[in-house]
């Protein structure tokens, strides 16, 4: 039975549509790219060259330069920072109160269409 | 101040893979001297995830990068490398065949046969606050470092942050500041809880300000800071008088002087050939992330191999009468006399 379950749920997100995401950078520039679920914004704004994101730890929440401020529409459901990245955000610049930092938010099926606003400066 | 070491190799950078290039060359009798802008070893592996595992060090499932850090410690013990850590190499000349000399931001000067830069993203600066017009006022009256106390003496001193730098400052320059004020963008600080009720303690009883927004605008004139405009949660925008800010937002990788040492770099990295992790310049060698080459992998084992045939090639620099015989450390009693287990 769970075998059954597992192909179509495979099957199911194979067919699907990748959510999509949409990048605003500061001077205007709109990216809309395609993400894996499961993967991260960080890496999908990597994968996709949005150079705005510089995320120089990797990932690993300790750098904060993968700043970006959730569209008004969307923060809800992107909810709040964790503890940890809460205090990584003190490392970053203009923070607001729907900012992330987008290492820290995973790509699900729920956040296709997700807008983010990336600042103009990461600290370099 | 300024003092001349002799030794065979200078190292720059003395993250995980410089660590290893002191093991590669100690194995062949070649001392190494390691410089390091960060205040500790260990490069972004200490500063960026000291806590994060990492999975693909051949032979270590796993290992925290702390963890690789320390155990490179151990490993290179024996061959007794000198560190020069919270400094900054400024220069690099050659200065004949097989010479260099090595400068630091600390005045110190290397004479050495061969250099190897393994300064993987560049060095760890502080992050610079986008404050319009913040540049001139840097050096003169903005800080992100206090060298000497004494130079912030009865001055109104702004420091902004919320890190253990920041409180760290807050409470050693209160007493000897004319005011203080610390700004931080939230309510909470993620310094040492010590720290933190100390300065709690300063602003309950007068003796210095905590404001909770971030610094917008500066004004002064010639360097010299005159006031800061603080804008708080509130909304409302405040100006108060300031003589020195201290902005302490961590650190980030800038290239910083390669740049200046004549390599022709692609992409801010340093071209090396795959032979020995040479540059253009015979005797200056890049190895781990800062270099790159056809096939190039950013991986900490791409960066001990890479250290590795660097050691091979920087023995005839040198020794150059002496003829190099490839040994194992498994069965060769004279390797192990050098690592101190025969």
């Amino acid at each position: 039975m769970s075998d059954v379950q597992e192909v179509s749920r495979s099957a199911e997100v194979n067919s699907d549509t990748k959510p999509k995401i949409t990048f605003i950078d500061h001077d205007g520039t709109v990216h809309t790219v395609e993400a894996e679920i499961g993967s991260t914004v960080m890496e999908t704004a990597l994968r996709n060259d949005v150079s705005s994101i510089v995320a120089e730890c990797g990932g690993s929440c300790t750098c904060a330069t993968c700043l970006v401020h959730v569209d008004e529409k969307w923060s809800t459901m992107v909810g709040p920072p964790s503890a940890e990245e809460e205090e990584m955000l003190d490392a970053a610049f203009e923070v607001k109160p729907t900012s992330r930092l987008c290492c820290q938010i995973k790509v699900t099926k729920e956040l296709d269409g997700l807008v983010v606003h990336t600042p103009a400066y990461q600290g370099r | 101040m300024s003092e001349t070491i002799k030794t065979d190799v200078v190292i720059i950078g003395a993250g995980p893979v410089g660590l290893f290039a002191v093991f590669e060359l100690g194995l062949l009798d070649i001392k190494a001297h390691l410089v390091d802008i960060l205040d500790k070893v260990g490069g972004q592996c200490a500063e960026l995830y000291p806590e994060k595992p990492i999975y693909d060090i051949p032979g270590i499932p796993q290992i925290s990068g702390q963890g690789l850090v320390e155990a490179l410690m151990e490993q290179i013990k024996p061959f007794g490398p000198t560190f020069h850590i919270g400094e900054m190499v400024t220069m690099v000349e050659k200065d004949g065949e097989a010479a260099f000399r090595v400068g630091t931001d600390a005045g110190k000067v290397f004479e050495c046969k061969a250099v190897v830069i393994a300064a993987g993203g560049g060095s760890f600066q502080p992050k610079r606050p986008p404050i319009n017009g913040i540049e001139p006022y840097e050096e003169k009256s903005v800080h992100y470092a206090v060298r000497k106390m004494d130079h912030f003496r009865d001055k109104k001193i702004l420091i902004v942050g919320g890190g253990d730098s920041a409180l760290d400052w807050t409470l050693n320059l209160q007493p000897i500041a004319k005011r203080l004020t610390l700004v931080h963008r939230r309510d909470e600080f993620r310094g040492a809880p010590d720290s933190v009720n100390k300065m709690r303690a300063l602003v309950a009883s007068g003796d210095m300000d905590l404001k909770i927004g971030q610094v917008t605008d500066l004004e002064g004139a010639d360097g010299q800071l005159h006031a800061a405009s603080i804008k708080e949660k509130d909304g409302s925008t405040n100006r108060i008088e300031v003589d020195a800010m201290l902005p302490f937002f961590g650190l980030t990788m800038k290239l910083g002087p390669v740049a200046e040492w004549g390599l022709d770099l692609e992409n801010n990295l340093i071209p090396v050939d795959t032979a020995a992790f040479e540059t253009s310049v015979p005797g200056l060698f890049a190895i781990g992330d800062i270099n790159t080459y056809p096939g190039k992998l950013k991986l900490i084992l791409s960066g001990f191999h890479e250290g590795a045939l660097m050691a091979q090639k920087a023995y005839h620099y040198v020794y150059p009468e002496k003829k190099l015989v490839f040994q194992y450390t498994t069965s060769s009693t004279n390797l192990q006399k050098k690592l101190g287990v025969a």
